[in-house]
């Protein structure tokens, strides 16, 4: 005996050691790569680098709200004047002008290269003709003082053709010079990280020196009344990452600590003995050092995610030293251990496995979060019981002892007496009824069943998502949500597509199939593209005569246009541009934001925009014209929205498969073990009945149902299918003296349980609340249905 | 991307072209005005402010020293108090040109544009000087320009010179001719010595 509790210790010992050291050497990743699929599709891997690097995911929105219009320009200057020192950022937007120095020059130099009206026929005298009429027709609108300087030099309005072919989409109001929303109440900027929008650290610096930025401007610049009215709000992707991770580290923490108090008070209460408290947190201990071990030995880095949902394991583990406890209590020596051995053991570690088998279901799923959340909760288990089988009786001392809870015992058989009258059949005719109520329900509401959106499991609240939504609203442009993406081996193919791909864009813009698009081609043409239009330019003696021919009786003379016929002769013999020519514009910056480069794989963005903003785009109709352009362009049209639902929709239906076949698997097993059918359906029934009672009652709350709920009903099933065995256990048991340390057990693992998971349901964060109201009640309905179905047998 | 790019060009563009390119040329001296009456000018604005709306044929006449004729164009104007004026070119190409409490709205072929004045203070000046000379409106007037008045309430012109720097390099003043509540003419000088005139008649259909 000593020997084997030797070796128990020193396996265990070794054991934590080992995972001790796998965990202290874990990488921990807080990326939203936990919600990414593992195995991604073409598609949805330009979904990933979208949700990851996109143009969409370095997005900051910064609305500066309070005080007066004249204060919120001040500060929005003040602070972006600040941010472009920042090397995090690769640009700030806020509307001013003044930012636009560069890109001014860098377009009108490059005029005649960018402007998608250069061709051949441009510059004959007929082209020259019909473009200088235009100009000068220009200049005869209300707006013409201001493009008149611009005739000598540009008369046939390349810049202005540049400068529509950026500038189709709506932009924001501007007031003071700075960006503002609509009804002018506060002033708003863009600011582009040069981190990804994934990678949560940087995004939290980031956001810091936007903070710092603005805290410096309220200090400085703007003082008094003004100062203490402004307040700054930030918003977007990778703004909504970091405060999701820091809502469910803080959750996670703070529920947990409270969960853990509350635990062992209760158990304090029980026990009434330190030793026994301190062994019987143990199993949990040792289950959550394994479980994380196991994952990062498994996935080779572990998902913060994973880690937060840590609590869900205290659910069941610290159960199992609570039965140990309860039921080897009667005398703390070997005899009763044995006993306990030959009696619960089995007991507990069938309830064990058919709870591993329900984690099971969780391993195939495409979604890495639930893989680990599985394989968490398997080897958590497996320890914890294991644990309780082999270490706890090692280590208890001689004089071990706990309060006799038999009295509490009692009063539960007595509260189940009145059952015991009623009979089997009725009982069974009740529970028969309760799921036939419960399936109406779920049927009635089957449309509307499950949430297909992502955003439901956001941890960010809605009133945060409908304040970024209006943002994006008051933005216009910033939104992308439909693009059209090209690829290429290389950028000059990949910007030649971006071109083909612009024809019957163009066709849909006139058929007001969508409002307008954008293109790293607009910013940079392909070098072929741009070597055509440098081709077009005539040579000095030709483009003179086709000068003079074309303003034969045009109100202006051949010899004002000198400063045109040199910059064309210019450009005749400059180098074409490259992206390094952009560095320093806000040109350089769009142009990137719209240029994905990943390994050997080029893509360039078009974003699309609505005809009206916020309206929806007929994508179906876009991917015809794209494909019927010209084939092998390599076009897809990517809905980024109903692209990432689309994904979650699928982890969904899988999941739920995966645990059906769980289900399914689980009643082998009980087969296996129990031999008997009919003991089988009374160990599922309780189970069966309280999933579809928390269901019910979720769905008549107006609940819709998630993947987390979905993880939940397997904790039910996990949890109470300890309960069940129990109760099966005691009815074929010859000793019918124990049956009240039984109950008495399962009670307070019970009240633990609900404890633990009655907490979740109190947090800010979705998906622990959906954990919460699902499990907490379930396992309690879980208990009662088994003790009830139970009862009413003997 | 960029938006506003277009603003930011259309305007700055013109401003660092026209020093760059051609030096621009002194303006003419205007004659010495006299002192503004500031009891007329009073009287000439109530009267304005009375009139609610308001709808006019105009043909606009450009000197550009660029070109070697004046550019034409005519259509229609349109203003109801207290700040909506719209614009209407008809010839020799259609444009709309819609302000609306402080908001743009230009219209013309395939492009649209919404833009704030105030957001532009080339644009605001040419513009607010005839929305607020029909609204009566004296306080916009000073907000952008020092005001001189020289005749009476049956005939009378009102100049306006830009008092913003930069405005002073594109815009040397505007001046209105008016009879009673009428404007006749709206004159804008530029500073390098191009104008536009523009002569105001009452629509034959109200």
């Amino acid at each position: 005996m000593t020997a084997a509790r030797a070796w128990a210790l020193g396996v265990w010992l070794v054991c934590i050691a080992a995972a001790g050291l796998i965990v202290a050497q874990a990488h921990i990743i807080t990326d939203l790569s936990a919600f990414l699929p593992a195995h991604p599709t073409p598609t949805q891997q330009l979904l990933v680098d979208q949700l990851r690097d996109g143009p969409a995911s370095r997005l900051i929105l910064i609305a500066i709200e309070g005080g007066d219009t004249a204060a919120r320009a001040q500060a929005s200057t003040a602070m972006a004047q600040t941010l472009r020192q920042d090397v995090q950022f690769v640009s700030i937007n806020n509307g001013e002008a003044a930012a636009g120095q560069a890109d001014r020059e860098f377009l009108f130099k490059h005029r005649y290269l960018l402007s998608e009206s250069v061709d051949a026929a441009r510059f004959s005298p007929q082209g020259l003709r019909e473009a200088i009429s235009e100009t000068i027709d220009n200049l005869s609108s209300p707006a013409g003082l201001l493009f008149k300087s611009l005739l000598p030099r540009d008369p046939t309005g390349e810049l202005l053709n540049i400068v529509d072919q950026l500038e189709r989409s709506r932009g924001p109001t501007t007031r003071d010079g700075v960006w503002v929303s609509p009804d002018g109440s506060r002033a708003l900027a863009v600011a582009q990280t040069a981190a990804s929008g994934s990678d949560s650290d940087a995004q939290a610096r980031a956001m810091d020196a936007i903070r710092a930025a603005f805290a410096g401007v309220l200090q400085g610049k703007l003082k008094g009344a003004a100062a203490t009215a402004v307040q700054l709000k930030l918003s977007g992707p990778g703004v909504f990452a970091v405060l999701a991770r820091a809502k469910i580290e803080r959750a996670a923490i703070r529920l947990s600590i409270i969960s853990s108090i509350l635990v062992v008070a209760l158990l304090l209460i029980v026990y009434r003995s330190a030793a026994a408290l301190g062994l019987g947190l143990l199993p949990v201990a040792t289950g959550a050092v394994v479980g994380i071990a196991a994952v990062s030995l498994g996935f080779g880095a572990v998902h913060g995610i994973t880690l937060g949902f840590g609590i869900t394991l205290i659910g069941e583990s610290v159960d199992y030293s609570i039965y140990f406890f309860i039921q080897s209590q009667r005398r703390g020596d070997d005899p009763s251990l044995n006993e306990w051995r030959k009696q619960w053991w089995p007991t507990i570690r069938l309830g064990m496995l058919t709870s591993v088998c329900g984690f099971a279901s969780l391993l195939p799923s495409g979604f890495p979060g639930l893989q680990q959340l599985g394989l968490y909760s398997i080897s958590g288990l497996i320890a914890a019981a294991l644990v309780t089988r082999y270490v706890l009786p090692a280590l208890l001392p001689a004089n071990f002892a706990i309060r006799d809870v038999a009295p509490l015992g009692l009063t539960l058989a007595r509260a189940l007496q009145p059952l015991r009258r009623l009979g089997a059949l009725k009982v069974a005719l009740a529970a028969l009824a309760l799921a036939a109520v419960c399936i109406l329900v779920l049927t009635q509401a089957r449309a509307r069943l499950w949430n297909h959106e992502l955003s439901a499991l956001s941890p960010i609240s809605i009133e945060d998502q409908n304040y970024d939504a209006r943002l994006r609203a008051d933005l216009g442009a910033a939104d992308v949500r439909d693009i059209v993406i090209v690829s290429g081996a290389d950028l000059e193919s990949v910007l030649r597509n971006a071109e083909a791909a612009a024809g019957p864009l163009q066709t849909l813009v006139d058929a007001k199939v969508i409002g307008s698009f954008d293109s790293p081609a607009h910013y940079l043409p392909s070098l072929a593209t741009q070597e055509a239009r440098r081709g077009s330019l005539p040579a000095p003696p030709e483009l003179r005569a086709n000068l003079k021919q074309a303003t034969d009786g045009l109100p202006v003379r051949i010899d004002r246009l000198q400063p045109f016929l040199e910059d064309a002769e210019a450009t005749r013999h400059a180098a074409l541009i490259t992206a390094r020519d952009m560095a320093g514009t806000s040109l350089g910056a769009g142009f990137e934001s719209l240029i994905l480069h990943q390994k050997e794989r080029w893509n360039a963005l078009l974003p699309l925009h609505s005809v009206a903003a916020g309206g929806d785009i007929d994508l179906a109709r876009v991917a015809a014209a794209l494909s019927a352009g010209k084939p092998g362009s390599q076009a897809r049209v990517l809905d980024l929205k109903q692209e990432s639902d689309a994904l979650y929709a699928s982890y969904l239906t899988e999941a739920i498969h995966f645990s059906l076949a769980g289900f399914l698997a689980l009643t082998i097993l009980l087969l296996l073990a129990l031999r008997s059918p009919r003991r089988v359906l009374k160990v599922l029934a309780p189970l069966v009945l309280s999933v579809l009672s928390v269901a019910a009652v979720l769905i008549i709350a107006g609940v819709q149902l998630t993947i987390l709920h979905l993880v939940g009903m397997l904790l039910i099933v996990a949890i109470g299918s300890n309960y069940a065995l129990f109760f099966d256990r005691q009815g074929h048991s010859s000793n019918p003296e124990g049956q009240p340390l039984t109950l008495a057990s399962l009670a307070i693992a019970n009240a633990s349980t609900v404890i633990g998971f009655g907490l979740l349901s109190f947090s800010q964060v979705p998906v622990l609340v959906a954990l919460g109201c699902t499990v907490a009640p379930g396992a309690f309905l879980a208990l009662v249905f088994a003790a009830a179905l139970s009862a009413s047998d003997a | 991307m960029n938006w506003k790019l277009f603003a930011a060009c259309a305007c700055s563009v013109v401003l660092a072209v026209s020093t760059s390119s051609a030096a621009p040329r002194k303006p003419p001296p205007s004659p010495p005005l006299p002192m503004q009456d500031s009891g007329d000018l009073n009287e000439v604005l109530a009267q304005l402010a009375l009139r609610k709306h308001g709808h006019v044929e105009f043909v606009e006449q450009k000197f550009i020293s660029t070109l070697d004729r004046p550019l034409e164009s005519s259509g229609e104007l349109r203003f109801d108090a207290p700040d909506h004026l719209e614009q209407r070119t008809l010839k020799p190409r259609a444009e709309a040109l819609v302000l609306d409490n402080g908001t743009l709205t230009v219209d013309r072929g395939r492009t649209h544009r919404v833009m704030d004045i105030h957001e532009f203070p080339q644009v605001e000046p040419l513009v607010e000087s005839i929305r607020a000379t029909l609204a009566g409106d004296r306080a916009a007037l000073e907000r952008l320009f020092r005001l001189e008045f020289i005749g009476g309430i049956s005939r009378w012109t009102l100049t306006l010179v830009p008092l913003e720097s930069k405005v002073k390099q594109m815009v040397a003043q505007v001046k209105i001719d008016g009879v009673r509540d009428q404007l006749i003419k709206v004159e804008i000088r530029q500073t390098d010595g191009d104008r536009s005139l523009m002569t105001l008649r009452p629509s034959p259909n109200p």
